[in-house]
């Protein structure tokens, strides 16, 4: 008799989901899925809104990743005024786009995935969180803490608040960077510089613990996407081309244009997921498989740009570039990447410029906008009548690229540790555990509610539920 | 013979206080520091009654009576703040927000809306009634204003200083109860009107997102109003008479 089990909700992610795992006839995993079963609808009701509004609305999207959001959102407003962002808005923006991106690196490192890696895959589930690590660990949570209330407060200080700020606008930002706010970002920047080394110390020895979830957590050739600087083969998370490489991530397959993303990525629709499954086109689906987040950006480019970054780089390059497990690493790296460029910004003498700020009416029909959210390549494409209402609009948000990825991983996952005769919590863990490397944001991605919970299902394989783990 | 006195004495919310028959309850409040809560009523356009916040008790009348249009009498005893009036009050603002689509968050009115304003002031903590979701337009036609007919009350602000104070007559409202709305000239997009000077008095006294700048994102809209008070004051106007 063959069983489904299902793990609804997922824990310590972002968003509402649910995996199932289909069981064959021996106990062994024929299959497993991961489902998003929420739903937005963001795209829906923008329609008929003035299309200089969108940065606010689409900042709505996500709490986390709000500035993400509004960047991308700005960008394809431009595209609509047909006005190109430069100079010190362009890098107020890249400061508060960092910020960001260390919060919301902290926020999947230390509170949700560091519980596995400190306690273990196995421990005990009810202190298995960043609350049992405030036991174990004190340091540790202090660090995470003090790294995301970091991000936060940049992100406070130059946009006017932590979260859903309305300072990022169409045309710039609404106010210039106020040297008093410099100051004090710079004098503590070399304390989380510090905070970030030695998480970088801790975790490589972690590491050492978890070859096997290395070997298995998702880590199949795909291909890889991100953003990369138009002039330099450099990190370029606010702005840029996007570029596909292959498997082996030396040969580049695409670099193009935003506006040709429609030529490149095709999006498939699965009846069991509000989430959509895009791919790349040329290869088609579902071989087109490809990854977007860390993992991705460092696989894809050639340099970080950054001294203390780049060094390592050259370490992370010794690894698996396959695995998923490697996008924790990945995602350390990446706060110091982000540390190191707050740091050369803010260090522009242009930074504290006055003019940071277009204003323009809809003058072209159409507007793409891309940037690099902390989780992936995040997209924002908008159709506007002569007037600029916003008559259509399609997102494809970093979390729907890894959507393939997300459900390779757990179906690998599933059948390396799910004995179906001996079900036990922390097989499960492991199934959930690599759906947290991608650190997915389901809110985002599907365009619903939150509440972050994961419910396994084992079905027989007429389909009907034999048993069920439910959390949250 | 008693000579018939012009200035009433009567009390308010039990203090004595004293107006000129030609002042209405709302104007002897503001005077003697009462807050009587309006939404339609605006210093130098005419006054119509018509969004009920400013209703008040009179001890012996057997109705509410709006403030800003009852004339003070001798001897009146009027009660500004009674649970019951409190309770109308956040009744009337939870059917505007029922009846329009007002999304606060993402408003480019949000935090300088006389609704909003009003909702939180009168303790609204959630709606009573069914959200009716109308589906409503923007007009972007107008080259430098907005209107958003979601965020629209129907108050007439706009109507009122569009004919009394500019002398264009652009707004008007057109069909009746709940499909009542504002139009310009004879319902023809914003941006074809002929009578429109563009003066944007309309958009200020607005008191809501309803009508704004254009290119403003959600928060900005600021409404400035100093204007109207300057106005009424060189042109000796004075639409309450």
């Amino acid at each position: 008799m063959t069983q489904t089990i299902t793990i609804d909700p997922v824990t310590r992610i972002e968003g509402h989901s649910k995996i199932t795992i289909q069981l064959g006839e021996d106990g062994s995993v024929a299959d497993a899925r991961f489902h998003v079963t929420q739903y937005r609808g963001f795209e829906k009701f923008i329609e008929g809104r003035p299309f200089y509004e969108l940065p606010g609305i689409m900042g709505r999207i996500c709490g986390i990743c709000t500035i993400s959001h509004e960047l991308a959102a700005a960008q394809a407003c431009e595209a609509i005024m047909s006005v190109r962002v430069e100079g010190t808005a362009a890098d107020l923006r890249r400061i508060v786009n960092y910020a960001s991106l260390l919060q919301s690196h902290a926020l999947s490192f230390f509170y949700l995935s560091s519980p596995d890696f400190l306690l273990g895959m196995e421990s005990d589930v009810a202190k298995r969180s960043i609350f049992g690590l405030l036991e174990t660990h004190p340091e540790i949570v202090r660090d995470g803490v003090r790294l995301r209330s970091f991000g936060q407060k940049i992100i406070e200080r130059m946009a006017g608040r932590r979260i859903h700020p309305t300072w990022i606008v169409a045309g710039g930002v609404s106010e210039p960077l106020d040297a008093g706010v410099r100051e004090t970002i710079l004098a503590e920047l070399p304390e989380i510089k510090a905070l970030v080394r030695r998480s970088l110390d801790w975790f490589k020895r972690a590491m050492a613990d978890y070859h096997e979830e290395a070997r298995v957590f998702a880590n199949f050739p795909t291909l890889f996407m991100t953003l990369v600087d138009e002039r330099e083969d450099v990190l370029e998370l606010y702005r840029g081309r996007l570029r596909v490489v292959d498997s082996t991530r030396r040969e580049i397959l695409a670099d193009f244009h935003r506006t040709e993303y429609q030529d490149y990525i095709g999006e498939a629709v699965e009846p069991d997921s509000y989430l959509k499954s895009p791919y790349y086109k040329p290869m088609g689906y579902p071989d087109g498989i490809y990854r977007v987040g860390p993992l991705a950006r460092l696989n894809v480019i050639g340099k970080m740009g950054t001294p203390e970054a780049d060094q390592e780089l050259a370490e992370y390059r010794g690894l698996n570039h396959l695995s998923s497990f490697y996008f924790h690493y990945a995602r350390l790296i990446e706060c110091l990447h982000a540390v190191e460029r707050i740091e050369d910004l803010l260090d522009k003498p242009s930074i504290l410029n006055p003019r940071v700020r277009a204003h323009a009416s809809a003058n072209v029909s159409e507007g793409i906008g891309v940037t690099e959210a902390p989780r992936g390549t995040l997209i924002h494409h908008y159709e506007v009548d002569e007037q600029g209402v916003v008559t259509g609009g399609n997102l494809v948000v970093a979390t729907t690229h890894n959507n393939l990825a997300m459900n390779r991983g757990v179906l690998q996952v599933a059948r390396r540790y799910i004995d179906g005769e001996n079900l036990s919590e922390g097989m499960l863990n492991r199934v959930e555990a690599v759906i947290r490397t991608f650190d997915p944001c389901l809110s985002c991605s599907t365009h619903a509610s939150a509440q972050i919970p994961l419910r396994v299902q084992l079905l027989d394989p007429a389909g009907a539920v034999i048993e069920e783990a439910l959390r949250g | 013979m008693p000579v018939r006195s012009r200035v009433k004495t009567f009390t308010m919310d039990g203090q004595d206080v004293s107006g000129h028959e030609s002042e209405t309850i709302l104007e002897i409040a503001r005077q003697n520091d009462i807050d009587i809560p309006t939404l339609c009523q605006l210093d130098g356009l005419s006054i119509i009654g018509a969004c009920r916040l400013c209703l008040v008790e009179v001890v012996g009348w057997n109705k509410l009576v709006p403030a800003c249009a009852t004339y003070v009498e001798e001897g009146m005893e009027v009660v500004t703040n009674s649970e019951r009036l409190q309770n109308y009050r956040r009744m009337i603002i939870e059917m505007l927000f029922a009846e329009g689509n007002h999304v606060c968050s993402v408003c480019v009115s949000n935090g300088n809306c006389s609704l909003q304003y009003l909702a939180t002031k009168l303790g609204m903590d959630y709606v009573r009634y069914p959200y009716l979701n109308p589906d409503r337009t923007v007009d972007m036609s107008h080259e430098r204003f907005v209107m958003d007919h979601n965020r629209c009350i129907l108050c007439t602000r706009c109507v009122r200083v569009c004919d009394e104070i500019e002398g264009a007559h652009t707004w008007d409202v057109e069909g009746r109860g709940y499909k009542s709305h504002l139009i310009t000239d004879l319902d023809i997009p914003w941006g074809d009107s002929r009578t429109c000077t563009s003066c944007g008095k309309c958009m200020n006294v607005c008191p809501t997102g309803a009508i704004v700048e254009k290119g403003k994102p959600a928060g900005e809209m600021i409404k400035r109003r100093e204007f109207l008070g300057y106005l009424t004051k060189m042109r000796g106007v004075n639409n309450n008479e």
